[in-house]
């Protein structure tokens, strides 16, 4: 199992049935792919629609945020952007789940430009930290560099300030509470002190901590 | 009134120097048909407010190619390498917005509201130039509406009173600039007579659309 598939299982076992969900684009959006058994979740796409679904057949009119062709599920619903909105800030996305550039023991999130080299656009990101009830960052631990990306403060440009709720990295997972991180769950093979050593974030460590879950169904 | 119009006459209503307004996201209900003839035309020194810049190839996305833009007021420019080289370079003015605020300045613009609370962009670089009001204990920016002299829509079907049918993901930012242009034009893939289009489907009522052309239909 590689990095971003331990990532995208750890978070699908989040999930709970019936939960709507915005996969941002990239590694997030594998995690549609290991939802568990008997959780069904109404996936929501920032463009307008509810009910996000693999493409069978392509039709130009139907596409995902990152404007790939897509399906949509019986019963799903399609809207304007205004709508789109109400529902990310309004509270009634369960969860999104993000790539993040940084992340920081205040739970506040870079993830959107880095500074005369990559300025894409925030697109829906902002709205989606601010008004999503759970907010799970999945990115790989350390940079290609090895540096970790998980630092005591962030300093690249903020998509959101302590907007994060939960990271997984295919290290560990962490919880964002208002004392910091702690660190939750381990992936099998790694110790409370590989991760405190590639983490920049003071971690505080569970006592009951546990082997990452999610990873055998 | 005739609101039926050659895409010829829909364009002596865009000038140089004009803000319009442009439907779609990432090119899917851009006005594919108003949008070429537009590049055609070559008008010039616009201020473009649409969800993002498309793709160097596709829609709005050859306005900026065409160097016809002197401002551009987005949530998304990644998909258009053009786009952030002239930013980068100072030949275009690039304000990027929150795509969740984008959308409802624009609906404050088109609602007669001066504007919004909002949570997004607290903390960050979005804040700066803001009012940032403390209510209940929670942050909000003061985010004020935007409106455009022309909007530049499409729908899946027009009847010739304006009513409009969108069709899949197409109809994303399209029904909300409706109200937020002093003129409003849209390309429709189908034009129907009235009555066609049964109230209880129309999605954007026609007394907001001033004129419509006939598109092509597809990408183009």
């Amino acid at each position: 199992m590689d990095s971003k598939e331990i990532i995208a299982r750890r978070i699908a076992a989040e999930l709970k049935n019936g939960d709507v969900v915005n996969l941002g684009i990239g590694l997030p959006t594998m995690v549609g792919n290991y939802l568990p058994k008997g959780v069904t979740i109404y996936l929501q796409s920032e463009n307008g629609f509810i009910g996000l679904a693999p493409v069978k057949e392509v039709d130009p009119d139907l596409v995902n945020a990152g404007g790939q062709p897509v399906g949509i599920i019986p019963g799903g619903s399609i809207f304007d952007s205004c709508t789109s909105f109400m529902l990310i800030r309004g509270g009634h996305v369960d969860a999104t789940v993000l790539g993040g550039l940084q992340v920081d023991g205040h739970g506040n999130l870079a993830n959107w430009m880095v500074p005369g080299k990559m300025i894409p656009g925030m697109g829906g990101a902002m709205d989606l930290v601010s008004g999503a009830k759970k907010v799970i960052i999945g990115m790989e631990h350390t940079s290609k560099d090895g540096e970790s990306k998980i630092l005591v403060s962030c300093d690249l440009p903020l998509t959101g300030k302590g907007v994060v709720n939960m990271i997984v990295t295919e290290l560990a997972v962490m919880r964002v509470i208002p004392e910091g991180l702690v660190l939750d769950e381990t992936a099998p093979g790694v110790t409370a002190a590989d991760v405190i050593a590639k983490t920049k974030a003071k971690l505080i460590v569970n006592p009951n901590l546990t082997t990452m879950k999610g990873l055998a169904n | 009134m005739e609101k039926v119009i050659s895409i010829e006459q829909a364009l002596e209503k865009v000038k140089d120097g004009m803000t319009i307004m442009v439907g779609g996201f990432l090119g899917v209900g851009n006005p594919l048909t108003l949008v070429d003839a537009l590049v055609k035309k070559g008008v010039r020194d616009l201020t473009l407010i649409a969800n993002d810049t498309a793709r160097p190839e596709l829609g709005i996305g050859k306005l900026v190619v065409n160097k016809q833009l002197k401002k551009a007021m987005v949530s998304h420019i990644g998909t258009n390498p053009e786009t952030g080289r002239q930013m980068i370079a100072g030949e275009l003015n690039v304000d990027l917005i929150p795509q969740g605020t984008l959308a409802e300045r624009i609906r404050c613009g088109g609602a007669g509201l001066g504007g919004f609370l909002t949570p997004t962009g607290v903390g960050t670089i979005v804040e700066e130039g803001k009012q940032r009001l403390v209510l209940n204990g929670k942050s909000y920016l003061l985010e004020l509406p935007l409106r455009a002299e022309v909007a530049l829509l499409s729908a899946h079907k027009a009847d010739k009173f304006g009513n409009l049918v969108f069709r899949r993901s197409t109809r994303n930012f399209n029904p909300v600039m409706a109200f937020a242009a002093d003129v409003v034009i849209v390309e429709a893939k189908q034009i129907v007579e009235i009555g066609e289009i049964d109230p209880d489907e129309v999605m954007v009522t026609g007394v907001v659309v001033d004129w419509i052309v006939q598109g092509k239909g597809g990408k183009a």
